[in-house]
């Protein structure tokens, strides 16, 4: 059944709140039809296209796939241990490492951040009712758990799974090297959870396009949604190319055809160019999220305004416009790649990066930092992605890439970033909105174990690894020789890896205790910027009752603080009056 | 136009004459004038001899390339690449280090002492323009030695096929990666190693034995899947692809055994393709070769006589390939 | 509507210039096709909204003035609780299983898709304009 939904604030003449109407309790929704409560439990689950429903199976899938892949983690972990241990097969270890990548990157820290944070919170922080595209979105949410269902089941085929990297070199991925059900489980995977993904990027990119609340203007919608926005366009650049290298690769492993293989006149490199075209925006796919949630934290727990908004929206175009031209830094060694170009594009991401690191200094310079859990992970957040982000320009130097490709040391770098966003990040910003989903509260203080066993776990699996990848360790070993003397980095490797492991059992009785024993949140918690933090927790159905006069990037703030509001300099010039006297107009009263 | 010959490391052998033709301080100095790094850093050969003046733990202290835990290069290449690696770590840990200092600053400098509402300023834009120019800046000049360095690493010269007594590179071997192992086809010597990776802690595969001192140019090919060239004390890896034809030089610059391993992961046994490289003294390198030829580890033309090659079906490489084949295309 | 326009004409643009770089220093045909087809990605939707966005009254979201009792009224018709996404999603990941598993499956995925197909139809015309 379909709802009418009108815009909340229905003011008529006869209102009784100031210019712009704002009287909590007079607003009306989906007066036309009046039922839109749906059905409850595991139907409401299975019929619901309401966006905050599907965040939130978003969010839960996704965690569940992180455990998973977390555990298989600590299996190879435990492997590496020992030089020449035989706790897992060749053929297990392959396995495990493909399908952890695959589950962490294709299943995990995207659809995490825009299927799920993204997908509840986009739509309140630009003031709209559900996404542009309710049934759109209920599907990308299915064909997202099907697709991890498919990918999942190849370990239950004769064979097991996909044994090639998460990178699916061709022709090891071809019906020779890699035959077995699991490899094709694999590649139907990723077309599945490939059209989810652009399915939600298309929502994404027409909801804050077309669905934000008057005054809502491209230049006042928080940094998050733009980060998305991007996000969504980039999406919609990468996962195509995904899946059309998919149905290459499929139709030579199944129907005859030779496009990656020598023999038929095919040509294996081509499989590179593609894949890196879509996995180099993914990179930042899964990055560009994860810088908003830490953009939208760090001004709240610095009663601020954002240092630098525009300056961030420009960074984060520039970084994504980048990061399509910059794919064969993947494939530097080669030989065949065009060095300097790729070289230099690389080195050129270094620069609007730095711009948000400052914007984010900037944005506590001054303030009054209030270390609660959200911000806590925020902090490590800077930490982790600076290591990261140091050793990652090095890597765009094509010599350096020589000598440490395909090594540990790439190997540090990349979960150094990739932890830094999507788990220091992402649970920041989960931290943050938790009570905004569920309205009730997680404990500061279990909150802040989890933090502190993340954070020292963390530099102790990736520091060692640096320095193991220096000392010529390959990724995707399952053993070593003892004589390499890699062994005691690996053994202190492997105790950090078992201290993260530790450190989110504190998240699961966090979850458990908030479960138990609600504390209620209230709907504004932390003092919060955005709009999101304007209706209840959780909101209604459709969100808002009531908003605010928008003339920041920051309404509910303004509207709680009249007195310490932003200034506003206009992005656009408005048509409709002159823009000096535009800031604030009527949230005085 | 060489500068010092303060050997750094204390050892400086000088056995070898530039391919190109002119004479070059011994490969062991801190700064040969074909290092890219050495323009900015004009003032390091009297550092360095201030620094060999003192102590040894002084010299081993005060180096202006640290080694950062990588190799300071077991060939020249290798050496170009490690300055850049150094230069690069040394600029990442002050740059990172500030910015990192700066955060810590700030979180304890404006931590919540009261309930003051803090200035709400949003934006300075003098600042925000100089902190877009100065990384600009140091990517800048990161970029260009990183040019100069690759151009060193990539440059290949053209090979004479015979074991020459002219100077001139001299070794040309096709190195072949198979699932799972190497083939070291010497195609002017006539000579053929190759061996499987077994599994066993003692194991480190088929070796390749090269002239200390000596360009040689290594043709890489696959036989079936994407595998990786990797000698860690040589700083370099390049990717063995099917369908391509990776050419690149390598000069040990002195005599020993460097480990080496495939680093792209090439299925079930990728863990085990290891090989390693022994550089010997040139004379030790002839005997070597007609030994080699004498015990029968001849190109696998030679079919039977192989008696450790691998027992592949489907050999792609002719014995009288052509030294030195195209560079493959947009190879930089 | 004229900002998302430039930024999707804009997207389009820098990767026409980039795509015609990359052409002209590698002359490698995968990567610049690619280049050259993410800037029709944006320059299509972008150069349409832009001629639009010259023939459209401004949008209340776009003015910096605009209030939120100006807005009042339908913001649009959102569908209500539906089954359908959920078996076509089921539908897919079955028709993605025949390829690996064979064709005994494609019967369950074509039922499972032309029912969700008939469903939707049927259920936006039973509740009007989606």
């Amino acid at each position: 059944m379909t709802t009418t939904t009108e815009h909340p604030d229905l003011v008529g003449p006869e209102a009784p709140a100031g210019p712009d109407g704002h009287a909590p309790g007079t607003g009306r929704q989906d007066s036309a039809h009046g039922h839109h409560e749906g059905p409850s439990g595991i139907v409401n689950w299975l019929t619901s296209t309401d966006h905050k429903v599907i965040g939130k199976s978003y969010m839960i899938t996704s965690l569940v796939l992180f455990f998973i892949a977390g555990i298989m983690a600590l299996v190879m972990r435990a492997q590496l241990a020992n030089p020449t241990s035989s706790l897992l097969s060749f053929q297990t270890y392959n396995e495990l490492f493909t399908m952890h990548g695959s589950l962490m990157l294709y299943l995990f820290a995207g659809p995490f951040a825009f299927g799920g944070l993204a997908n509840y919170i986009v739509p309140l922080q630009v003031g709209a009712p559900d996404m542009a595209f309710p049934r759109l979105n209920a599907l990308s949410y299915w064909l997202y758990l099907g697709g991890s269902i498919t990918m999942m089941s190849g370990f239950l085929v004769a064979g097991g799974a996909a044994s090639y990297g998460w990178v699916a070199y061709a022709p090891l991925s071809n019906a020779i090297n890699s035959p077995g059900a699991g490899a094709d489980l694999w590649l139907m995977a990723l077309g599945l959870t490939g059209f989810s993904a652009i399915f939600t990027g298309v929502n994404l990119a027409a909801t804050i396009f077309y669905l934000r609340a008057p005054g809502m203007t491209m230049f006042r919608i928080p940094i998050f949604s733009w980060n998305m926005l991007v996000t969504g366009i980039l999406i919609l650049i990468a996962f195509p190319v995904l899946f059309g290298a998919v149905v290459m690769l499929f139709s030579d492993r199944h129907f005859g055809t030779h496009i990656f293989t020598v023999q038929g006149g095919g040509v294996p490199v081509l499989w590179q160019h593609l894949f890196w075209f879509f996995g180099h925006p993914e990179v930042y796919i899964l990055a560009l999220p994860y810088f908003g949630m830490v953009t939208d934290i760090i001004p709240v727990f610095s009663r601020k305004p954002l240092f630098g908004y525009k300056g961030m929206v420009f960074a984060t175009m520039s970084i994504a416009a980048l990061s399509t031209g910059v794919w064969a830094h993947h494939m530097f060694t080669t030989g065949v790649v065009l060095l300097p170009f790729f070289s230099l594009l690389s080195y050129l991401i270094a620069v609007p990066t730095g711009i948000k690191f400052f914007n984010w200094i900037g944005t506590m310079w001054g303030g009054q930092l209030s270390f609660q859990t959200p911000m806590l992970f925020s902090i490590g957040f800077l930490f982790a992605f600076l290591m990261g982000g140091v050793t990652g320009i090095l890597l765009a130097s094509p010599p350096v890439d020589f000598m440490t490709h395909d090594t540990y040391f790439v190997v540090a770098h990349f979960h150094q970033v990739l932890i830094g966003t999507s788990v220091f990040a992402g649970f920041a910003g989960f931290y943050f909105w938790y009570p905004k989903m569920f309205g009730r509260m997680l404990s500061d203080r279990l909150g802040k174990l989890h933090f502190w066993g993340l954070f020292i776990g963390f530099w102790l699996t990736f520091m060692p690894q640096y320095l193991v990848g220096l000392y010529g360790m390959p990724r995707r070993v399952a053993d070593y020789r003892p004589d390499n003397g890699w062994t005691g980095l690996n053994v202190i490797s492997t105790v950090g890896s078992f201290v993260i492991g530790a450190s989110f059992l504190f998240f699961l009785v966090n979850l458990y205790t908030s479960w138990r024993k609600p504390v209620p949140a209230g709907d504004n918690p932390w003092d919060g910027h955005g709009l999101e933090w304007f209706t209840s927790s959780p909101p209604p159905h459709h969100n808002y009752t009531h908003l605010p006069p928008i003339r920041s990037e920051r309404p509910t703030w303004d509207y709680n603080h009249p007195e310490h509001r932003t200034l506003v300099t206009h992005a656009a010039k408005s048509p409709a009056g002159p823009p000096d006297d535009a800031d604030m107009v009527g949230a005085d009263s | 136009m060489p500068t010092s010959v303060i050997a750094v490391k204390g050892i400086t052998t000088d056995f070898r004459r530039d391919p190109r033709g002119h004479d070059r301080p011994g490969p062991g100095t801190p700064s040969a004038p074909g290092s890219p790094i050495r323009t900015p850093r004009r003032r390091l050969p009297r550092w360095a001899a201030l620094a060999a003046i003192g102590t040894p733990l002084l010299l081993s202290g005060c180096n202006l390339y640290p080694t950062y835990g990588a190799s300071r290069g077991a060939t020249k290449q290798g050496q170009d690449t490690f300055k850049l690696y150094s230069g690069m770590m040394t600029t990442g840990i002050i740059v990172g280090g500030l910015v990192g200092l700066l955060i810590l600053w700030t979180l304890v400098r404006y931590r919540r002492r009261s309930d003051e509402m803090p200035r709400q300023f949003h934006e300075n834009i003098p600042i925000e323009v100089l902190y877009t120019a100065i990384p600009i800046l140091i990517v800048a000049v990161l970029f260009v030695y990183t040019v100069l360095t690759e151009n060193n690493v990539d440059a290949t010269v053209p090979v004479n096929a015979t074991l020459g007594s002219t100077g001139k590179p001299v070794v040309d071997i096709r190195v072949t990666a198979f699932q799972w192992g190497w083939r070291f086809d010497y195609t002017g010597l006539n000579v053929g190693i190759a061996g499987e990776t077994t599994a066993g802690p003692n194991n480190h595969g088929p070796q390749m034995v090269v002239p200390a001192g000596q360009t040689v140019q290594i043709t890489l090919v696959s036989d079936d899947v994407v595998h990786g060239f990797y000698v860690r004390d040589f700083n370099f890896s390049r990717y063995a692809l099917p369908g391509v034809t990776n050419l690149f030089d390598l000069t040990v610059l002195h005599p020993g055994t460097y480990n080496g391993q495939c680093t792209q992961i090439c299925g079930l046994y990728h863990s085990e393709m290891l090989f390693s490289v022994k550089a010997v003294t040139p004379p030790a390198f002839s005997v070597w070769a007609s030994n080699e030829v004498r015990k029968g580890n001849t190109l696998q033309r030679s079919g039977s006589s192989a008696s450790n090659n691998p027992p592949i079906a489907t050999h792609p490489t002719p014995a009288n390939a052509s030294p030195s084949p195209a560079p493959a295309k947009g190879s930089a | 509507m004229r900002i998302s326009a430039v930024f999707l004409a804009g997207t389009g643009i820098f990767f026409a210039v980039i795509g015609v770089v990359y052409w002209f220093t590698s002359y490698e045909d995968a990567g610049f096709l690619l280049l050259m087809g993410s800037a029709l990605l944006g320059l299509l939707p972008g150069s349409y909204y832009l001629w639009w966005s010259y023939k459209m009254k401004p949008r209340l979201d776009d003015d910096p003035e605009g209030s939120i009792a100006e807005g009042a009224g339908a913001v649009d018709s959102f569908p209500g609780s539906s089954i359908w996404p959920f078996i076509l999603g089921m539908g897919a990941m079955f028709a993605a299983l025949t390829f690996v598993f064979g064709l005994w499956m494609a019967p369950l995925a074509a039922a499972l898709i032309v029912s969700a197909a008939v469903g939707v139809t049927v259920e936006s015309r039973r509740g009007g304009a989606v």
